[in-house]
């Protein structure tokens, strides 16, 4: 009987538990082998591939209609550590197990070709992490939600602050102080009293806040949730994104792709969906607030972003941008536009790991890091940056390309609200997003290459990064567009997330 | 009439003024003496006055000592008291003890039993440590 | 055959977990070595250890065990008397002292003389005895009694560090001051207790205050003479001097152990002497509470962890860290909720876990490096990377983090604090465990950001340390997931003393009753 046929007969609680015990027997594998690089990293790339056909099954009988739960654990008299399976989890799961194929290729990649020191503790952190992202994807109430929530922050605190000089360290206390405060102070705080005002956690559809909590105080409780879920960046707690940039590149893109950024906005919609629920939010106001802190958020984020010069850091503020999207589709409590911000994980997923990946690799190619210096580079690695230039336009939202679905189906929320003001500034970002990712791209092909001082032009010192480095990019430039054409699929498969809300 | 000159009341409760002033006198020389030694004279002060309070409160006006007599009116002072401070004595005792021999290893080791003096010497060692430590910190930032 | 053994355990448990320690002291010191010193210390907290265990099983339903010293029936003889509440605290008690003397043997071995081994064994057990025998006994002079024999011991315990630091001995002497002076404050409330009751025994006197009026001023002289005498006991912030400077001195172990065992043995006696022997709904006893206890509770949780960010030595950190944690547990008990007393003992169980596998930790780090200053923990992530992993575990639970043993009881008491409509509480509960992840991140960001000294080989602490080390965090780790049983009990403990289950008649009472 070959793995897969016993994937597809294992009963529903083993294969949650697998999809997280995987990652922790990679961790694992990484200590146990870290002084054998190739067994290691091939180990772990063994398991990366066992983690997503683990996920692909899980969805895949999800979808033909089986129920997935699992208690596991009674925390408390009447609290357990449970997991559940829903739609939106399903699909974050797939986007962070998918992606984290790429990123540990990539990963192997930029952690030799830049000559990155422990990489058994990297790659052992980077696997914790994803179990912890499994955790959240899969969980089955507050609780659960907010243990893994935390179980990411501390797991990628060491990754953060992986180079061990100051900036590092500045740039870790940075990530630490903020995610774990407002995760302490706000998230646990709105936890804790949803709890004593309801006494359940648990995810019901349509929420189950309502009636239990007075209407008054409904916006301050999204409030908690909304700048507890710190992951989600929304401003003014957005500042440990751009610091967490000092971490190797593979780090940012876990960051911004595959779990840290995503099981914030995750968390959010997750709350807006399963905690308040979408028709409460809608029938209350409660969330009206948030949707103008949440424009505040895009189209300030994209100024900043306009003034980087350096590329990770101008990366980072456009995510700040593009989070907020998400955080405002919860907030607009429409069911087109809750849909549209399902969808927004996966396609800014794709798109922003490319562009990530691309900017690790002419770092890891030519060591260059602001925009300026990036003149005609285009011309020495083509693959790279025609993938940079893939990604861009996706984020942008220009069709055919995977983020135009997203964008579109947020516009249509708005519209269907008749917030015409949250119209205007959807498209404003899109705008600004041409101005502040499009010339990196042109300065690549369409300006002349910078003279070296020390001899020479650019062409003959440097050329494509290592295969590692340039091929995971390649690959999600493609999967931008491949996926254009399948989101129908993606779409009806979260539709049972907004089940009776309104249309 | 202030309470203060009800001698009636200060009269049928002389034991308890007796035992508050005896705890004050004890606890003003743990609070105000500087020599170690005066400390625990206090100390033992302030245990004595505690036995005082339980001995006295046994007494009961014309009670015999406990044990018993063919008188059948006659009226017995409670034991149990007494027996409970026999132990606190030996409890007093030996934290008596203790605090002499700790005095005594102090003075070997500071040379002195005047709390100020060892204070001051506990106080210079801290300052030293947590200097190198600051000194280390400032080094180690410049460094980076 | 092990029925009968369990049985009899059963009946006379609370005595035996007592006796047995108390007898061993003497025989460590006529012991011909240490080793063998070693051997019986620790065969006795192990049997505690497994006493303890029954006890808890058995009162886990709400049983209360009750034990007539000498067949004397009670009210009249002394009575121990076991419910939920005191078995949790002789659990804590006996497990620690059962994880620490494996550690205690190695690292003595540096602190203190070799002749003197056998008699710091005798003490040990001497400390542990009255610890023990404060929470297990149900008669309210014999709490004077052990805490004495506790407290005395453990003078001498923290003296013992003088041979390392001379800076000991000072702190003993403090301690021994401040600590007989608490004592003593806490008899002369017992004497007026007595004088209007004219009992001793704990649930005796329970009911009798009950039909005390509530005005009475002797009743309420007395409660303030408890509270402050056993304020000095628990280190109630500003009654703290003691603490900082007696847990920086003394050995390592012994910090560990009073750490998680001696502070919290005393805020059980306070609990205990409040809502099972007072009437907590007279006002004067709830108003003490809510509006002197409570405000330095909280006091303490800012103002000693603030204390704790800007220490050099480590130990002492842990020492400011421990009175900010003391903060968390009384400001459970004023909440005066079952929710609330159920946070306090679920954190008295946490804290123990926490704060001993810290000292541990650093204890080790001291072990090898020969000093608890900062520069000391340098860099020790490659050196010793058990040790520091320890330390980052026992960290993540000191701020509360999910997956650790403080996560469940920041979680209960912030809980309760929202159930009692105090969210202003809940607040700066959490809040000031943001100080704590400052202190907590100085520790981690010096073990792993730093460099170590230069031509330090890699030398992680012997097994026998690293052992009970480990120990402690796999159980820190556990609890933080499956807490049902913990927070149970807990709940059992707070629900015994609110709702008089350890003074009521009707409760189940099994036990020897006495004649």
């Amino acid at each position: 009987m070959n793995p897969w046929d016993i994937l597809q007969t294992a009963s529903a609680g083993d294969l949650i538990l697998l999809s997280m015990l995987l990652p922790l027997a990679a961790t694992l594998g990484n200590l146990v082998f870290r002084s054998m690089p190739n067994l290691r990293d091939g180990l772990t790339f063994i398991f990366t591939i066992a983690i997503f056909a683990v996920v692909t099954v899980i969805a895949m009988r999800f979808a033909s209609g089986e129920s997935f739960a699992l208690d596991l654990i009674v925390f408390q008299p009447g609290l357990t550590i449970a997991f559940q399976v829903e739609p939106l989890g399903a699909v974050f799961a797939l986007v962070a197990s998918s992606l984290w194929i790429l990123t540990h290729i990539y990963g192997i990649g930029y952690m030799r070709g830049n000559n990155e020191t422990k990489h058994a503790r990297f790659f052992a952190c980077f696997a914790f992490a994803i179990f912890a992202t499994m955790g959240i994807a899969f969980a089955a109430n507050l609780l659960t939600l907010f243990i893994f929530y935390e179980l990411l922050t501390v797991s990628t605190y060491p990754l953060v602050a992986h180079k061990e000089n100051d900036a590092a360290r500045r740039g870790g206390r940075t990530y630490l102080g903020i995610l774990m405060g407002t995760s302490i102070v706000f998230l646990l705080t709105g936890i804790i009293w949803t709890y004593a005002a309801t006494g359940t956690l648990d995810f019901v559809e349509g929420g189950f806040l309502a009636g239990k909590v007075s209407d008054n105080l409904l916006p301050f409780i999204l409030a908690l949730f909304a700048f507890g879920i710190g992951k989600a960046a929304l401003m003014p707690f957005h500042r440990w994104l751009p610091a967490a940039m000092v971490a190797p590149t593979p780090v940012s893109a876990l960051l911004h792709a595959v779990a840290v950024v995503k099981a914030g906005v995750f968390s959010m919609l997750k709350v807006g969906v399963y905690v308040f629920g979408i028709d409460t939010l809608s029938s209350t106001g409660a969330s009206v607030w948030l949707t103008w802190v949440a424009a505040f958020s895009i189209l300030a984020a994209s100024i900043v972003a306009l003034r980087q010069d350096n590329l990770k850091k101008m990366l980072a503020y456009s995510t700040v941008g593009q989070l907020s999207y998400i955080t405002l589709a919860m907030a607009m409590a429409n069911s087109t536009a809750a849909l549209g911000g399902g969808l927004h994980i996966v396609t800014h997923a794709v798109g922003k790991i490319t562009l990530f990946m691309c900017a690790g690799a002419i770092y890891v190619a030519t060591h260059k890091t602001e925009i300026s210096d990036m003149r005609g580079l285009g011309r020495a690695m083509p693959i790279t940056f025609i993938a940079f230039g893939i990604g861009s336009l996706s984020i942008i939202g220009l069709p055919p390309l995977v983020g135009s679905w997203s964008k579109w189906m947020l516009l249509v929320g708005a519209a269907q609200t008749d917030q015409l003001i949250l119209m205007g500034v959807l498209m404003l970002s899109s705008l600004l997003s041409v101005a502040y990712l499009l010339p990196v791209f042109a300065r690549g092909f369409f300006t002349p290459e910078a003279q070296a001082l020390h001899g020479g032009s650019w062409r003959e010192r440097i050329s494509e990064a290592p295969l590692f480095c340039w091929l995971p990019p390649a690959i999600t430039a493609i999967g931008c567009f491949v996926l254009f054409f399948y989101t129908g699929e993606i779409v009806a498969f979260l539709t049972p997330i907004v089940g009776g809300a309104n249309g | 009439m202030s309470l203060l000159f009800d001698t009636a009341f200060i009269g049928t409760h002389l034991n308890y003024w007796l035992f508050v002033i005896l705890m004050m006198t004890g606890l003003y020389i743990v609070v105000a003496r500087g020599n170690l030694l005066k400390k625990v004279v206090g100390l033992n002060l302030f245990q004595a006055s505690v036995f005082m309070l339980y001995i006295s409160m046994s007494k009961i006006a014309g009670g015999t000592a406990p044990i018993e007599i063919p008188d059948p009116n006659a009226v017995y002072s409670s034991p149990l008291p007494h027996v409970l401070i026999l132990t606190a004595i030996v409890v007093g005792v030996a934290t008596t003890a203790l605090a002499l021999a700790l005095i005594v290893r102090i003075n070997e080791a500071y040379g002195t039993i005047e709390e100020d003096e060892v204070l001051e010497i506990d106080r210079a060692k801290s300052l030293a440590e947590t200097a190198r430590e600051d000194e280390r910190d400032n080094e180690e930032a410049r460094a980076v | 055959m092990i029925e009968a053994i369990t049985t009899f355990t059963a009946q006379h448990g609370p005595l035996l977990a007592i006796a047995v320690p108390l007898i061993a002291s003497p025989l460590a010191i006529l012991m011909v070595n240490r080793v063998a010193a070693f051997i019986v210390t620790w065969l006795s907290a192990v049997t505690s250890f497994g006493l303890a265990a029954q006890m808890v099983t058995i009162t886990a339903d709400g049983t209360v065990l009750s034990y007539a010293i000498g067949g004397w029936a009670p009210p009249i003889g002394i009575e121990y008397r076991v419910d939920a509440a005191n078995a949790l605290v002789v659990l804590i008690v006996s497990m620690m002292a059962t994880v620490l003397l494996p550690y205690m043997r190695t690292s003595i071995e540096q602190e203190v003389a070799e002749r003197q081994h056998t008699l710091f064994y005798a003490c040990f057990l001497l400390c542990f005895t009255g610890l023990m025998g404060v929470a297990v006994t149900g008669d309210a002079f014999n709490v004077f009694v052990f805490l004495e024999i506790s407290s005395l011991s453990t003078y001498a315990l923290v003296a013992m560090g003088a041979a390392k630091d001379k800076r000991a001995l000072s702190a003993a002497y403090d301690y021994l001051v401040l600590g007989t002076l608490g004592a003593t404050f806490f008899v002369i409330g017992l004497g007026m207790i007595y004088m209007v009751t004219g009992t001793l025994n704990l649930a005796d006197l329970g009911r009798r205050l009950a039909e005390v009026d509530a005005e009475n001023r002797t009743v309420r002289t007395a409660y303030g003479f408890i509270v402050v005498g056993l304020g000095l006991k628990i280190a109630m912030y500003p009654m703290h001097r003691w603490l900082p400077g007696a847990y920086t001195f003394a050995p390592t172990t012994i910090s560990a152990f009073l750490a998680s065992t001696a502070t919290k043995v005393a805020i059980y006696v306070l609990a205990r002497f409040v809502f099972s022997v007072f009437q907590i709904d007279y006002p004067f006893e709830r108003d003490t509470l809510q509006f002197v206890v409570l405000p330095l509770a909280l006091l303490a949780m800012f103002t000693a962890s603030f204390v704790a960010v800007f220490q050099q030595n480590v130990k002492r950190l842990l020492a400011y860290s421990s009175l900010g944690q003391i903060g968390y547990m009384l400001l459970g008990l004023t909440l005066l909720t079952a929710t609330g007393l159920t946070a306090t003992f679920t954190h008295l169980f946490a804290h123990a876990l926490t704060k001993g596998a810290l000292f541990l930790a650093v204890g080790a780090i001291i072990y090898r490096t020969g000093g608890p200053m900062m520069h000391n923990l340098a860099g020790q992530a490659r050196l010793m990377p058990w040790t520091s992993a320890a330390i980052v575990v026992g960290g993540l639970s000191l701020i509360g983090i999910p997956g650790t043993v403080g996560f469940v009881s920041k979680w209960v008491l912030i809980q309760a604090a929202f159930e009692a409509d105090l969210w202003p509480i809940a607040a700066a509960i959490v809040a000031s465990s943001l100080i704590a992840v400052v202190y907590v991140w100085r520790l981690v960001e010096v073990l792993y950001l730093q460099p170590a000294r230069e031509g330090a080989a890699k030398r992680e602490a012997p097994l026998t340390m690293l052992i009970p080390i480990w120990v402690l965090v796999v159980a820190i780790v556990w609890t933080g997931f499956d807490a049902d049983g913990l927070v149970s009990v807990a709940r059992t403990a707070g629900e015994s003393l609110l709702d008089g289950g350890f003074v009521a008649d009707g409760a189940r009472i099994i036990g020897v009753p006495g004649r």
